[in-house]
């Protein structure tokens, strides 16, 4: 068994954070990564992002992930495990990890968590049929393999991730046929929405997917109208050809791993679904195992970010590692937090931190 | 089909790997994982649902959702959207019975 002062699963913004914090206060570092390469969802991610210059704004997704993974080097005490993939925790916070056809069992002073979310799936008819696909999917296979998912796209889901690949699919010179939005409103920032209205792109709201339509792959999809209390309208089924229906409809926390030690978990709908109870110092119910990111409840990579120094920094002060800025660090980084947080689109994770207990406004 | 002009991003698509699929031969290039050089040389059925036998493709392309588990090099159940393609690979959707009970 190899011992680390801590073991963080999860190689993506909010990983990678609390890696360079943890090594700052002193502590023995190891990262475990699934894919080939560090920067989990970042690498895919071609626009300019948001907020503050603290979450480097203005600065390309892919860019960002760079400037992480740069600022980790010239640490003795970081280990990087890549194509390794955690499928063990338990609550003495042991850790068997899969790399190369062999298992590993690793044990952290710490265990930090930070394991992202997954695409939600859309229920309809034949919704299995090859050629539909989470959005994150085709973001991938486009912006990081640089191949057309399909000749003609269907988006469902007018939220930010809907809207901002819907746009990356043009830019690689993809039609996009329609977005299909089940709500009356547009459901992530309306200059990304109006950018595709000023594309050509069909937006349809109060529409959802009735089924697909398609033998060994997708063919068709069949649309219909939704009224207010989101019941099918009759008579208002249309057909639509496509080659590739985008399903954006949300995300889940990963979080099999802290189920399966046995942290006490929370459903809450605003964070997306199963997250773990955590302090504000995001240590879950098991003493020393911290968890930061979409894992916690689903929000942007931005918050990723701060999340992680957060859970970096409390995982070294609760073993007496001392971090040498840790009081202004902590300040700062709570106040980053809040700033992230205000406003009518901070309104839904407010609420689901406060379902969950961890502020009490 | 890859795409050629990109606004912001510029791909290496120089360096070629020949790999086989179901004993046919293709190409696909440096960089790529299995899934993603299967999907350009036209493969959209990955697998097969357990109990009924329906077609399933690519979904979530990151690790997570499992459907593109296939044999690569006589190896099962290899998720081949997380696994790098090598020279020669030998790749295949053919794959054991699962027993129900």
């Amino acid at each position: 068994m190899i011992k680390r002062d801590l073991v963080i699963v999860g190689g993506g913004p909010a990983g990678l954070c609390a890696a360079k914090v943890a090594l700052d206060a002193g502590m023995s570092v190891t990262l475990v990564e699934r894919f080939n390469r560090l920067g989990g969802q970042l690498i895919k991610q071609t626009h300019k992002f948001f907020g503050s210059e603290s979450q480097y704004a203005k600065t390309r997704g892919y860019d960002i992930a760079e400037i992480l993974i740069k600022e980790l080097d010239g640490y003795g005490d970081l280990e990087v495990l890549l194509e390794a993939t955690c499928v063990g925790l338990y609550p003495d916070k042991v850790l068997t990890i899969y790399q190369d056809n062999h298992y590993f069992k690793y044990q952290g002073k710490s265990v930090i968590i930070a394991t992202g979310a997954s695409e939600k799936v859309l229920a309809f008819e034949n919704n299995d049929l090859p050629g539909i696909y989470g959005a994150g999917a085709v973001q991938t296979l486009m912006n990081i393999y640089g191949i057309k998912p399909g000749s003609e796209v269907v988006m469902v889901g007018s939220g930010n991730i809907g809207l901002i690949v819907s746009y990356q699919l043009i830019q690689a010179g993809i039609k996009v046929k329609c977005l299909v939005e089940a709500a009356s409103k547009i459901g992530g920032y309306l200059v990304h929405a109006s950018k595709l209205k000023r594309l050509g792109v069909d937006i349809l709201m109060n529409t959802t997917i009735k089924r697909a339509i398609g033998k060994e792959k997708l063919e068709k999809i069949v649309t219909v109208k939704l009224d207010e209390n989101w019941q099918e309208i009759k008579n208002t089924e249309t057909e639509i050809k496509t080659d590739a229906l985008c399903i954006s409809v949300g995300l889940s926390p990963l979080h099999q791993l802290m189920s399966m030690a046995g942290a006490k978990m929370l459903d809450v709908s605003e964070l997306g679904g199963l997250v773990p109870k955590k302090t504000c110092d995001y240590e879950t119910t098991i003493e020393h195992v911290y968890a930061c990111g979409d894992v916690t409840g689903i929000e942007e990579a931005s918050s990723a970010m701060v999340e992680g120094r957060i859970a970096g920094l409390m995982a070294a002060k609760h073993l007496g590692f001392k971090h040498p800025k840790a009081f202004e660090l902590e300040e700062t980084l709570n106040n980053q937090l809040c700033v992230l947080r205000q406003g009518p689109c901070g309104e839904k994770i407010r609420c689901g931190l406060k379902k969950a207990g961890e502020i009490n406004d | 089909m890859r795409i050629k002009e990109h606004p912001i991003l510029n791909f290496d698509h120089t360096v070629k790997i020949q790999f086989s699929y179901n004993g046919k031969a293709m190409v696909g290039y440096k960089g790529d994982t299995i899934a993603a050089a299967l999907f350009d040389n036209g493969v959209r059925h990955f697998s097969d649902s357990v109990v009924h036998k329906r077609p399933r493709g690519l979904y979530c392309a990151i690790g997570n959702c499992g459907s593109c588990y296939m044999n690569v090099n006589g190896e099962e159940n290899v998720k081949t959207c997380l696994t790098l393609l090598e020279e020669g690979m030998k790749v295949s959707s053919a794959i054991s019975e699962v027993n129900d009970d």
